[in-house]
């Protein structure tokens, strides 16, 4: 595209195919979504007939109006706000806290306790021994069956601990100078400096929390507990259209509107908000995965 | 006893420290008690979310209802490895699950192919575009994904649509109602998704190399594809692996969540794979013993092929995992 001299004519073939490579990758990533957004601002009658390829045909905010006056899809959607806020706070604190103990080389049995969760990565009791310990737990059909059982997470775990030991020495000594404990060592000195990896990890398990509608299908029958992503599953992959006809009857004004525009609507709004959040965090991410996955 | 006697002497001496070691120890540990505790709560939930559902396990062996607990059901032994074994689904769930999971280790390169030839863009700014836009995928959830997949795939969906205009077929195709495309739909959705994300941990270990490298084989006269090929791929040698040790071992896992938002009825034959039986059998059926015993024979044989690959891996080029 820039040719310069140094550049030799095979070169520029070169550059020329693989940026035309690149583009039509990028495509081929955002055009799918586009298509859904745009048959989501479509008349849901007319979006029957297809054919909306590049904007839609009869513009319509029918279909989010009647996403925004389903009770079902609102109480799903709280219910996802407050989990993901209160499972982001407890687990990045809860993990970080416990990384923060096992980062200390000095710490007696560290060795023991590292061992202990590395068998934890490479075992596991799978799905059903776990849905009996939940069960017996209490916790089916509770809200913290969201919260407790991804409290921690030993991959988390070592992300931070190797970040807690790279802060350097002196600071945490100057605490202790002061006569500060490691409690407070590690609330008021350790966690501070640390807002890169917190964020990180903060937005690895936002995105689980958000996304997750598998512990909503096992463990929840209650459907005022239920997230906006096993709504979604529950309407999408088992075609039960009727949950959306039942949610549009009572919409008079809704006409145009179908069960499959209002899933649109629906999909799009669930998206909204990783959209939102992904362009202020990601630089934190790429940093965060590599650590995870070297030393991991 | 011989041994036992001339080891006393040194023994003799190793008493006269430990009353000074112990309260130094127990001293070492008060000052570190709001460590301990911070480390313990860890320790604790460990054992109660991962080490008692290992425990767990043995009602693969037992005969477990609902009413009683673990240790009190009744020892059967082999029986519901044997009933799986013999069982009709057994030979087309292990065939789904298998010709997804060796489908999906066939894309295994597209990252890495992906991964060079993003590196070989020159405009900086157009590099850290097409990296954002490739991974944005990875944060959208199976579900949303699943719906996504059934508006594009519908009657008058894209395809259908383009198929038509095309003259490839003149009826619309349900490809998710049609076992037959079932395999296909998921690989394809699977690398839209994940490629990107992929992608990343080679661009890491490529930004790594040291442009000394480069610029050596550039006055040998190295193109840009020479250069890729003895520098590069080398370089990434470590890295690609490790991750293909992980995705030998996940050969048995072949992503539930995608599965189990594009499995229906309908496609059934092609899409039910283990994780979803043992879904299916247990959470749905109660059928909790049978159940674990064919989700502890996935976990056994996904160990054996982690070990297997490894071994391989370390023989091969001397990288492994432990």
């Amino acid at each position: 595209m820039f040719l310069t001299s140094r550049r030799t004519k095979g070169e520029f073939v070169f550059d020329l195919l693989n940026n035309i490579l690149m583009v039509l990758i990028c495509f081929a990533t955002l055009y799918p979504i586009w298509y859904v957004l745009i048959n989501s601002f479509n008349d849901g009658k007319d979006a029957m007939l297809g054919g909306i390829y590049w904007w839609p045909r009869i513009f319509s905010i029918e279909n989010y109006k009647a996403v925004f006056n389903n009770a079902g899809i609102l109480t799903a959607m709280w219910l996802t706000v407050a989990k993901t806020l209160v499972g982001v706070f407890a687990h990045v604190f809860f993990t970080a806290m416990v990384a923060y103990a096992f980062s200390r080389r000095d710490l007696i049995g560290g060795k023991l306790y590292i061992l202990l969760g590395t068998i934890t990565m490479i075992f596991s009791g799978g799905l059903i021994p776990t849905y009996l310990l939940i069960r017996d737990l209490h916790l089916l059909d509770n809200f913290l069956v969201y919260i407790i059982p991804v409290l921690f997470s030993f991959f988390d775990l070592i992300i931070f601990m190797t970040f807690f030991r790279d802060i350097p020495d002196g600071l945490e000594e100057a605490g202790r100078i002061d006569g500060a404990n490691d409690w407070t060592i590690f609330l008021k000195i350790v966690l501070p400096v640390s807002m890169p990896v917190l964020a990180t990890i903060a937005l690895f398990h936002g995105v689980y929390q958000w996304n997750d509608y598998f512990t909503g299908i096992i463990y929840i029958n209650n459907e005022s507990l239920q997230p906006i992503q096993t709504f979604l599953y529950r309407v999408v992959a088992q075609s039960s259209s009727n949950i959306m006809t039942t949610a549009l009857q009572g919409n008079a004004v809704t006409k145009s509107v179908t069960s499959q525009s209002v899933k649109l609507a629906t999909m799009v709004v669930t998206t909204l908000p990783i959209v939102f959040a992904y362009p202020f965090l990601q630089r934190y991410f790429v940093k965060g995965m590599m650590i995870g996955s070297i030393k991991g | 006893m011989d041994v036992q006697q001339s080891a006393q002497p040194a023994a003799v001496i190793q008493t006269e420290t430990p009353p000074n070691m112990r309260r130094k120890w127990l001293k070492k540990l008060i000052s570190q008690r709001y460590l301990q505790v911070m480390a313990l709560l860890g320790i604790a939930w460990m054992i109660i979310f991962n080490y008692i559902p290992m425990y767990g396990v043995i009602i693969a062996f037992k005969d477990y209802d609902i009413i009683g607990t673990i240790s009190s059901a009744p020892w059967v032994g082999l029986e519901h490895f044997k009933e799986f074994l013999t069982d009709d689904n057994f030979s087309y769930v292990m065939k789904n699950t298998l010709g997804i999971s060796l489908l999906k280790l066939l894309t295994f390169p597209l990252p890495i192919i992906f991964a060079l030839f993003l590196n070989e863009v020159r405009s900086l700014r157009f590099k850290k575009a097409i990296q954002t836009i490739s991974y944005l995928p990875h944060f959208l959830s199976w579900v949303v994904l699943g719906g996504i997949l059934a508006t594009w795939l519908a009657d008058t969906g894209f395809i259908n649509d383009v198929f038509m205009a095309l003259h490839l077929i003149d009826q619309p195709i349900s490809f998710l109602a049609e076992p037959n495309y079932f395999w296909t739909i998921v690989i394809t959705s699977d690398v839209w998704k994940e490629l990107g994300w992929s992608a990343i941990i080679y661009l890491a270990a490529i930004t790594s190399i040291s442009p000394e490298m480069y610029e050596a084989a550039t006055i040998d006269g190295a193109g840009r594809f020479q250069k890729m090929w003895y520098v590069t791929l080398p370089a990434l040698k470590p890295t690609i692996s490790i991750l293909f040790i992980l995705a030998v071992s996940g050969v048995m896992n072949s992503n539930f969540d995608q599965i189990l938002v594009l499995h229906n009825s309908l496609n059934d034959s092609a899409s039910n794979v283990i994780d979803y039986y043992v879904y299916n059998m247990g959470i749905s059926q109660s059928r909790f013993s049978y159940s674990a015993a064919i989700g502890l024979f996935k976990s056994v044989i996904a160990l054996v092929l982690l070990l297997i690959a490894n071994q391989v891996s370390k023989k091969l080029n001397d990288t492994s995992l432990f």
